[in-house]
């Protein structure tokens, strides 16, 4: 459903999402990369479990929350790719140990 | 002019219960409500259906929590089953956690002071230490020394407590009228008329439940009701897997997982703009309860304005002057909301407070002149 814009950079970043390694111009949102590696959704609601994916693009929906290098619910439009980046789905609430650390 | 027998004026947690509780009744009723300009406790709510720590020197206060308290679950469940809506009541217990020796000793007085207080009524609570809360707490705070507990604690969703007492307020036959501020009424006993944007209303009764609205609105019922706002900040985290087996007074994990961290208290007038030192307080105490606490975010916040009487308890009369006039003022929208549908409702539908009531009549206030 989406591509790069023919201007874009020309360089490129590799990331894994769920997974898979996908090539995006650097300068990519996370959840851009999402879209355009065609994933329809990259989380699961807290407490109904549907599924939801990058919406506004802009920080406000909070429908793009992705599990980003381990850290939970990360605003993933907010956040630009970096090499090597891991990119997981967010399952419903994310869990808090309260015992580590 | 349209009639009726009951019209409550106030739209927030106090007036949606008695609304509630006197169209259940089987009385007609109107609900007015200010609309979104107003100051909305109702909207700005912790949640904590709470008892421990309320009446100190004042049991009537104690035992009309503990009766709320002890209505609420069927007030929650009677109101799940006409409106669909589950207002989130839990009852496991609730615990204060004393950060220093000073509270633990403070609270420790404290507490077996309102235990002497209850006298037959009992006050069932334990201090615990340490050790005992750390059994209950996951990942305590190595500065929590001490707290205590009662079983009598619990918490709700204020917002879906409000979303089901106006449906259910509605699905009774009551009539909800939005953004009307009462500033003039027809005032005479047992007979009081409003003028409404479309005409007037009338009725023998009248609730003036309007918050902070009530000092300016109560002196043309012939009541008094001198509150006066005390500003609260909330800030909520992120939504977690259930963690927190029982609310804290000041921190608590709703039904959906957010964590609601809260209790501040600022004499500001009528400001609700939130102050980052508040937050950062609010923020800081919670972290020393609860360490890992510093690894979620926090996604919302907001200030609100409690409806504080001068001595922090709740304010309920009938007017002399205009029989069928009555007030209802608290700054415990939440804990007293089942005892406003079940206990004071009927109170008003039958004409008469309750002499249980009686102490909390706004005349505490007149103070005799010196002789």
């Amino acid at each position: 459903m989406f591509r790069p814009r023919p201007e874009g950079p020309g360089a490129a970043v590799a990331v894994s999402i769920e997974g898979r390694t996908v090539t995006v111009p650097v300068g990519t949102s996370a959840a851009a990369a999402v879209l355009a590696a065609g994933f329809d959704s990259i989380r699961e609601t807290p407490v109904e479990g549907c599924e939801r994916g990058p919406y506004c693009m802009m920080g406000v929906c909070f429908d793009c929350l992705a599990e980003i290098d381990g850290a939970a619910n990360q605003r993933s439009c907010m956040i630009e790719v970096q090499p090597g980046m891991r990119i997981s789905r967010q399952i419903r609430a994310r869990t808090i140990d309260p015992e580590a650390g | 002019m349209q009639r009726y027998d009951s019209i409550v004026i106030g739209g927030g947690l106090v007036g949606s219960a008695i609304a509630y509780g006197l169209a259940r009744a089987g009385l007609k009723v109107a609900l007015l409500d200010e609309g979104d300009v107003a100051f909305r406790a109702a909207r700005g709510n912790f949640g904590l259906v709470w008892v421990q720590s309320k009446g100190d020197g004042a049991p009537h206060y104690h035992r009309w929590t503990r009766r709320s308290a002890d209505e609420w679950p069927a007030l929650a469940a009677e109101l799940e089953g006409k409106t669909g809506i589950a207002a989130g009541h839990q009852r496991p217990g609730g615990v204060h956690l004393c950060l220093g020796e000073d509270e633990l000793a403070a609270r420790r007085a404290m507490m077996e002071r309102l235990r002497v207080q209850a006298g037959n009524f009992g006050f069932d609570y334990r201090m615990l230490d340490r050790h005992e809360l750390a059994d209950l707490l996951p990942g305590l705070g190595p500065a929590v020394i001490g707290g205590s507990w009662t079983p009598y604690d619990g918490h709700a969703n204020p917002l879906a407590l409000l979303h089901a007492l106006h449906k259910g307020f509605a699905e009774h036959g009551g009539r909800y009228v939005p953004n009307i501020k009462v500033k003039e009424a027809g005032a005479a006993p047992g007979d009081f008329c409003i003028r409404l944007a479309d005409g007037e209303i009338g009725a023998p009764k009248v609730v003036l439940a309007a918050g902070l609205g009530n000092a300016e609105l109560a002196p043309r019922f012939g009541l008094s009701a001198p509150v006066k706002p005390l500003k609260g900040q909330i800030l909520v985290t992120e939504r977690a897997r259930q963690v927190l087996p029982l609310p804290i007074a000041t921190i608590r994990q709703t039904v959906e997982g957010s964590i609601m961290l809260g209790d501040s208290q600022e004499d500001a007038g009528f400001d609700t703009s939130q102050r980052p030192a508040v937050m950062r307080t609010i923020a800081r105490r919670a972290v020393l309860a609860f360490p890992w606490l510093r690894d979620l975010q926090i996604v919302r916040a907001w200030a609100a304005l409690r409806v504080m009487p001068p001595d922090g308890l709740p304010i309920y009369d009938q007017s002399e002057q205009f029989p069928g006039a009555f007030t209802a003022n608290c700054h415990s929208g939440v804990t007293l909301a089942a005892a406003h549908a079940n206990l004071f409702a009927p109170m008003v539908a039958a004409g008469e407070l309750d002499p249980a009531l009686e102490r909390f009549s706004a005349r505490r206030f007149d103070v005799p002149a010196a002789a």
